[in-house]
């Protein structure tokens, strides 16, 4: 995973509509491969375009509007991220340059997949979100601040997640440092609670 | 001290805490799908990482693969096939257990494994699908991720996790005749949002859940997702012991004293409880483009975002019955299973679908149950109804690309998201019980199942 600064800033494009879901971020049918890459094209296409097969952009849409063409920070409603947990919504934000996600609350799943792939969630109450929408703000993880439209909000976020994010740690490496913590309690288990364990086959 | 179940499975799967709070919870099982398991499973390979227990990882085709007798690797999906061929090779590499097209054991993640006992209760189980949670009727704690938590499930054996709230939702009182447990989650999920389980696990308990068969249990913990919860669940009691023991991977009997403390112990607190009537609840079915916009079956179309109204062709004050339709689905993790099959079946018996129907389809949610409804007869039943009758999978519950419909068709569906273009661009879905599914592609419109038991009954 790449680290993300410190600090940056950019216009957040507005997006503020509840329960917004992973099928309209990044559609079944935009998921032509097994692999993460090449799903930025696909991303909204419901919404961002008016023939998704076409490609024909919906002038209308936020991220089709030149201010917010190359946004790198996105805000967003309640329940962002609700339904599938498909990873490539997330992968497909990432690609399309997106590092932080503003919004009023998010879908468990998807908050998770958010912090594995370099874009920070950043939960504010609405009347916040509303504020920061359109907005010039910058983002300071490690104060873990939001400024824009003169005001300042705090946020939220696990440290861990916090310095993953900053350092580009990835979570399986960090995992494997306790290897052996997990034998132990692996070993352990294994009398415990014998039935979890199978054979290869049966 | 007194514990709730979830935290009784919490604590006998802590293996370490860190410095900032987070637990390493031990994973159990693992189950991948070739939708979304292939990426985990490629990453994997590219970066030289291994299984840590292949014996506790498995992987069924279920999400693209075609429901059309007959079939093989080939899907109406563009690209699919891919898909297919890519997990089998790298299930293979791994040394995974596949359950693959034409396996005897295939169909729906979540169905077959209850069938095969791969879920216990007491377990943690993850998959990289949302309704995992599905399988928390069972009383274990399982909950969908990304692929790459399962990734880091399957090489580390565990998941760094923040500790989540504890609720209950206690379901009291005996549902009304022709009322499902799909009704008993759309009403929670419309009273209390899509997002109000947020940060949450929920146990369902009550005496309208444990009334439920092991079939109910599971469609109420499917939905869990759609509730914004981590995961859903019952603890298991003798229903579902006896459902499970003796099944391929479970143990043959559950009575060691451990399985019987699988329960909230008395007088356990919850961070939040939610209590409701469950003698109160009608057949429900969804108007709008979240599950949170349901409604009474007899009820009109609440006033609800531009945007939703628009998309879903009906304005506010209109009534949802009588609303025409063009396709009656039933499938899916939520209800094809054969509880959900037989009560279908029985409404539809000596009835034909509306013509206006353009495509009313059944598609069973493993091949084990496709096998007992034809023992049964019910594969006849639907037939004769007008409905096709299919091999295992997920279906019309997404659109990938294959099989689909013209923009603007309106379908029922006894599935679990009626989001925007989930079943294809422009198409209005409206999700409800598999009752219900079969009383509206008789009447050709969103119907009553109530009403067309009362006729059969008359008649």
């Amino acid at each position: 995973m790449k680290k993300l600064p410190d600090v940056w800033g950019g216009d957040a494009a507005p997006l503020v509509v509840d329960n917004v879901d992973t099928d309209t971020i990044i559609p079944s049918r935009e998921m032509r491969s097994t692999g993460r890459a090449g799903l930025a094209d696909g991303l909204f296409a419901p919404w961002r375009y008016t023939d998704a097969d076409a490609r024909t952009p919906n002038p209308d849409f936020v991220l089709n509007q030149d201010t917010y063409s190359s946004a790198t920070i996105l805000a967003a409603g309640e329940n962002f991220g609700c339904g599938s947990s498909r990873e490539h919504a997330v992968w497909a934000l990432a690609e399309f340059g997106i590092t932080a996600i503003i919004a009023v609350s998010f879908a468990p799943i998807f908050y998770a997949n958010c912090l594995r792939n370099g874009i920070v969630p950043i939960a504010l109450p609405r009347k916040a979100v509303d504020r920061l929408a359109a907005e010039y703000v910058t983002i300071h993880l490690t104060d873990q601040q939001v400024t824009g439209a003169g005001n300042i909000y705090n946020f939220d976020i696990d440290p861990e997640a916090k310095h993953m994010l900053l350092n580009g740690v990835d979570a399986i490496d960090l995992t494997l440092t306790d290897r052996g913590a997990i034998e132990t309690w692996t070993q352990r288990d294994r009398t415990a609670r014998p039935w979890v364990y199978l054979e290869q086959t049966k | 001290m007194t514990q709730t179940l979830f935290d009784k499975i919490w604590d006998t799967h802590q293996v370490a805490q860190t410095a900032t709070g987070r637990h390493l919870i031990a994973i159990d099982r693992v189950f991948l799908h070739e939708r979304t398991g292939a990426a985990a499973l490629k990453r994997m390979a590219e970066i030289e990482r291994k299984i840590l227990d292949p014996a506790r990882v498995f992987a069924v085709m279920d999400h693209i693969v075609d429901t059309r007798i007959g079939r093989g690797d080939s899907t109406l999906m563009q690209g699919g096939e891919a898909f297919i061929t890519e997990t089998r090779a790298a299930c293979r590499d791994a040394g995974i257990t596949l359950f693959d097209v034409n396996d005897r054991d295939q169909g729906i993640i979540h169905v077959i494994s209850p069938e095969l006992g791969i879920v216990l209760p007491g377990i943690t189980l993850v998959a990289p699908d949302s309704h995992t949670c599905t399988q928390g009727a069972f009383g274990a704690l399982a909950w969908g991720i990304g692929s790459s938590e399962a990734e880091h499930a399957m090489v580390t054996g565990v998941l760094r996790l923040e500790r989540p709230k504890t609720m209950r939702v206690l379901l009291e009182g005996a549902l009304s005749e022709g009322v499902t447990a799909k009704d008993m989650a759309l009403h929670l999920i419309a009273l209390h949002s899509a997002g109000g389980g947020a940060g949450h696990a929920v146990e369902f308990a009550g005496d309208a859940v444990t009334a439920l068969d092991m079939e109910g249990r599971m469609t109420l913990c499917n939905m869990a997702t759609e509730f914004g919860a981590m995961a859903g669940f019952i603890a298991p009691d003798a229903k579902a012991f006896d459902w499970l023991a003796g099944k391929r991977y479970a143990p043959d009997n559950f009575d060691e004293p451990y399985w019987a403390n699988l329960q909230s112990d008395a007088g356990a607190s919850f961070d939040t409880e939610i209590t409701i009537d469950a003698s109160a609840i009608a057949p429900m079915v969804s108007w709008g483009t979240s599950p949170e916009q349901a409604i009474a079956i007899d009820a009109r179309v609440p006033a609800g975002p531009r945007k939703v109204h628009d998309y879903i062709g009906l304005e506010e004050g209109t009534a949802i019955a009588g609303t025409p339709i063009d396709v009656a689905f039933i499938g899916s993790c939520t209800n094809s299973r054969i509880s959900d099959l037989r009560l279908a079946a029985k409404l539809l018996e000596g009835h034909l679908i509306a013509p206006t129907i353009k495509k009313a389809m059944v598609v069973p949610g493993s091949l084990s149950v496709k096998r007992q409804a034809e023992a049964e007869g019910l594969d006849k039943i639907f037939e004769a109804a007008g409905f096709e009758w299919r091999m295992s999978g997920c279906s019309l519950c997404f659109y990938a690309g294959g099989e689909g419909f013209p923009k603007g068709s309106r379908t029922i569906s006894s599935t679990n998201r009626n989001f925007e273009g989930r079943q294809g661009p422009g198409i209005r879905t409206h999700i409800a019980s598999p009752e219900t599914v079969a009383a509206s592609a008789v009447a050709g419109a969103i119907a009553d199942p109530r009403e067309l038991a009362r006729k059969k009954v008359a008649s």
